[in-house]
């Protein structure tokens, strides 16, 4: 009866949604003609980069505390337990694994690079280094991490740490991360660069910290 | 129908499938998995209604590119609650409450 219920209410909720849309008037606000306009004072030049880091800034600076608060959340629930150490895989995995890491580093710095103009930027980068990360331990070639020591502690926080100085260091330009038009372009690479290194090694750690026990609690 | 309506109801219907699957399965991973299911189509509404005239606007993609990175940070963390919940009490899913 629930079940019917659940399902029944689901399916009416996605078909009011659905006819919902199909009305829906054109928008009465376009957004794409105020980011095009200041794009030239917004230090990149494409438009998805300059929505994340300067019309919108506040969205990543706060995006980048969650992942810490989450990472912070799993360290507070996973033991203080020695990470087993890992399993070696069949001998071609692991070549082919440390071929392809220096090629996913590459990547990477490119995807960063690339963010000013083109789609990439900070969490493709990131998320490609943690990539990296998760395959080199799944063939064996990287332990899991432990509680993490003063280093990786200052990798994990250093992306939300720079956002935070360079915004607290505009205060006085009159609004949050207000970026000077001359400046835009160096800051905005600046963050992105301590984003990336901290988005990696977060996402990693997410992977690391959770697999260093097999199971049990 | 241009492309960008078509995601978003796909959208929706995900969405739809997502709230179902949280209220009526009971374990644990496949309620995460549930749960992951309706941010894909809250995303996907979002993306897909604002290029439903075809030209795609960067405030929503942004905004998303935001929201699947805290998705991934909140579905870990509630991996690694479900692992400690099976670690202390072997089971995997959620107690009963006790007026259900």
């Amino acid at each position: 009866m629930r079940r019917f219920l659940v399902i029944a209410f689901a399916a009416a909720f996605a078909a009011a949604l659905g006819s919902a849309m199909l009305e829906l008037a054109p928008s009465p606000l376009d957004l794409r003609i105020p980011v095009a306009a200041h794009l030239a004072q917004s230090g990149v030049s494409h438009p998805v980069t300059a929505v994340l880091l300067n019309y919108r800034g506040y969205d990543t600076l706060l995006e980048i505390a969650v992942l810490l608060l989450a990472l912070l959340g799993i360290l507070a629930v996973v033991g203080k337990d020695n990470p087993s150490p890992p399993r070696p895989a069949h001998p071609v995995l692991q070549t082919l694994a440390r071929l392809a890491t220096p090629s996913i580093i590459v990547m990477a710095v490119y995807l960063l690079w690339a963010g000013a103009f083109r789609p990439g930027g900070a969490f493709q980068a990131g998320a490609l280094l943690a990539a990296a990360a998760v395959l080199l331990h799944l063939v064996g070639l990287l332990p899991a991490w432990s509680m993490p020591r003063l280093r990786l502690r200052l990798g994990f926080v250093i992306g939300f740490v720079v956002f935070l100085m360079v915004s607290t260091a505009l205060l006085g330009q009159g609004a949050l991360l207000k970026y000077p038009a001359e400046t835009a372009g160096m800051l905005i690479l600046l963050i992105e660069s301590a984003l990336t290194l901290s988005l990696a090694l977060i996402l990693a750690g997410l992977f690391l910290l959770l697999s260093r026990d097999q199971g049990g609690a | 129908m241009t492309g960008g309506l078509l995601f978003a109801l796909t959208g929706a219907a995900l969405f739809a499938l997502g709230v179902a699957g949280v209220l009526l399965i009971a374990h644990l991973l496949r309620r995460i998995l549930a749960f992951n299911l309706m941010g894909s189509g809250a995303f996907l509404v979002l993306v897909g209604l604002a290029q439903r005239n075809d030209v795609p606007d960067p405030v929503p993609q942004a905004m998303v590119l935001t929201g699947i990175v805290v998705a991934v940070a909140a579905t870990a963390l509630a991996l690694a609650l479900t692992r400690k919940l099976h670690g202390l009490t072997g089971q995997i899913a959620l107690p009963e409450d006790a007026d259900d």
